[in-house]
């Protein structure tokens, strides 16, 4: 008996969590869609969007140039053995675009700025702060949520693209520098294969990763238990929920994309 | 036509039961001190009040209007016509004094820069801290902070005021400080005020009735010199901080074995 009243009470727990999860998720993107061509939700969001950018760009950039060095090192033997080193430029700058780039830099940023997100408005939460803005009629989610929301969402498509843009150079530079395959062709490869549709999927993740990020990680300050305790919780449950996320919307929109590809322009060989 | 009442008003979080049946009304212009034990409930009777947290069972009227049911919109405008001051001040860290008491403001008045500036440089002096506007909550004493959040509280001219323990904390001296600014906003602006404490010194000075909460309800109900008369065992034990027979007993059996 007590086991089913205790399953039937984390259903119920479940299921109010899960419609808190969105309403909270859309009441923060009508105000987003509200404020967005307002100028002092615009003065709410720079700051954000400079600190966090600050703070995260050089994570980013040794992600990048690292994930080029490696994809670079990896791919010349094999591509060499076959004859096709003159296709590393393809292989390395594709699968930053597409996959790495995106997902690397997702996964960074939901460490650095998810993490801190959620550090800082769970302690708004556990100092009553959250419940000031609300007994000044002010909605927390408007001043507070919506500015953070907005600068994850556009941050994590810019930092990604420098992420790309480093592992690119890192990439080119062991390629052509190191192992010396010639760059003319190193870059002609690479400009033939790779098409504005490739660059868009990754935008386009990058993006949605963005907004995972900022919804998850501020979701969880904002409900996070009371004390250093709870707020501590609070940020590894948004890591690890939002790596999750990162992963299922990746193979989502990877599928997606693909099978919208093959419908509309069929089959398209890399090699 | 009292300005707040609450009706049966029960609450639970969980298993735990909090308030078990709350009635209470509350008369414009006097000042209600709400007193009990740490974790009794007095906070979340204070969140009732301004929809905060919302009853599982029981109703809660403003000046003869039902408030619980009322939807967060219409809770924003109404809230207006609230100041609460939070147990730990809860002033925005990111901003600065100056903006944390011109926040309510800037948000429902249609003030121009230089009013606004004068109405917290106002406010401010009313706490006896004008001047500080541009330092950051983090550079201020516990004292300061608490009237800096007062200072906030009143921005908007509130018809009520709710103070969640306002002197816990403080040297007498300071705890004082606040007891006269309670005083003087009755005073002044006429606030219908709430305090909730366990201060007993700062609970006779401003109260003009003081109402005791106790295992989810209120057991006693009475001006001042009416507590000190009060018979009730739960009552006495407060007044006088003695711990329970239980809670000795559990000391002993803790410290024998
Ligand atoms: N939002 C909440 N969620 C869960 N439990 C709460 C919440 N608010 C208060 N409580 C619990 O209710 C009890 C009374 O809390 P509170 O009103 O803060 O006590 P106090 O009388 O000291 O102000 C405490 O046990 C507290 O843990
Ligand atoms: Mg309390």
């Amino acid at each position: 008996m007590s086991m089913v009243a205790g399953v039937g009470a984390k259903t119920v727990q479940a299921v109010l969590a899960f419609g808190r999860f969105w309403s909270f998720g859309g009441s923060m993107l009508m105000w987003s869609a509200a404020d967005l061509p307002r100028y002092r939700a615009w003065r709410r969001v720079m700051p954000q969007f400079y600190e966090v950018g600050n703070r995260t760009l050089p994570v980013i950039l040794v992600t990048g140039m690292f994930v080029g060095l490696v994809l670079a090192v990896q791919a010349y033997d094999q591509l060499l053995s076959a004859r096709l080193e003159e296709h590393m430029g393809v292989l390395i700058n594709l699968t930053l675009v597409k996959e790495l780039g995106p997902v690397l830099a997702g996964v960074m940023l939901a460490g650095r700025i998810g993490g801190a997100l959620t550090a800082e408005l769970g302690t708004m939460n556990v100092t009553e702060q959250l419940d000031a803005y609300r007994v000044m009629g002010a909605d927390p989610i408007r001043h507070l949520v919506v500015p953070r929301f907005l600068a994850c969402l556009l941050l994590t498509t810019l930092l990604t693209f420098f992420c790309d843009l480093m592992g690119s150079v890192s990439g080119w530079f062991i390629a052509v520098i190191v192992k010396h395959v010639p760059n003319g062709p190193y870059w002609y490869r690479t400009a033939e294969a790779i098409e504005f549709w490739d660059v868009g999927v990754g935008l386009v993740k990058s993006f949605l990763f963005g907004g995972a990020i900022g919804t998850i990680s501020c979701y969880k300050g904002f409900y996070c238990k009371p004390g250093a305790e709870g707020v501590g919780k609070a940020c590894t449950e948004s890591f690890v929920a939002s790596f999750i996320v990162i992963l299922i919307i990746d193979f989502f929109v990877a599928t997606f994309a693909m099978g919208l590809y093959k419908a509309l322009y069929g089959f398209k060989p890399l090699l | 036509m009292p300005v707040i009442r609450l009706c049966d008003v029960h609450k639970s979080f969980g298993r735990l039961d909090v308030l078990k049946g709350v009635d209470v009304d509350l008369r414009p212009g006097e000042t209600t001190v709400v007193i009990g034990e740490s974790g009794a409930g007095k906070s979340v009777i204070l969140k009732h009040i301004v929809g905060l947290i919302r009853p599982d069972r029981g109703s809660v009227h403003f000046r003869g209007q039902r408030v619980d049911t009322i939807g967060e919109r219409e809770w924003a405008k109404l809230r207006t016509r609230f100041g609460f001051l939070f147990q730990l001040g809860a002033l925005f860290d990111s901003l600065t004094v100056g903006q944390n008491v011109a926040f309510p403001i800037v948000e429902h008045g249609t003030y121009s820069k230089g009013e606004i500036e004068k109405i917290v440089a106002d406010k401010l002096r009313m706490v006896g801290l004008d001047g500080i506007q541009s330092k950051r909550p983090v550079e201020l004493s516990g004292g300061q902070r608490k009237r800096v959040a007062l200072a906030r509280a009143i921005a908007l001219d509130p018809e009520v005021v709710l103070y969640d323990e306002p002197t816990t904390g403080l040297d007498p001296v300071r705890a004082d400080v606040i007891n006269e600014l309670i005083l003087k906003l009755k005073r002044e602006l006429r606030v219908t005020g709430i305090v909730v404490t366990h201060d007993l010194a700062s609970a006779r000075k401003v109260g003009d009735r003081i109402i005791m909460l106790h295992g989810g309800k209120f057991v006693f109900d009475g001006s001042p010199q009416a507590l000190d008369r009060c018979r009730d065992e739960r009552v006495r034990r407060f007044v006088e901080g003695r711990a329970s027979q239980e809670d000795l007993r559990s000391l002993q059996n803790r410290g024998g074995s």
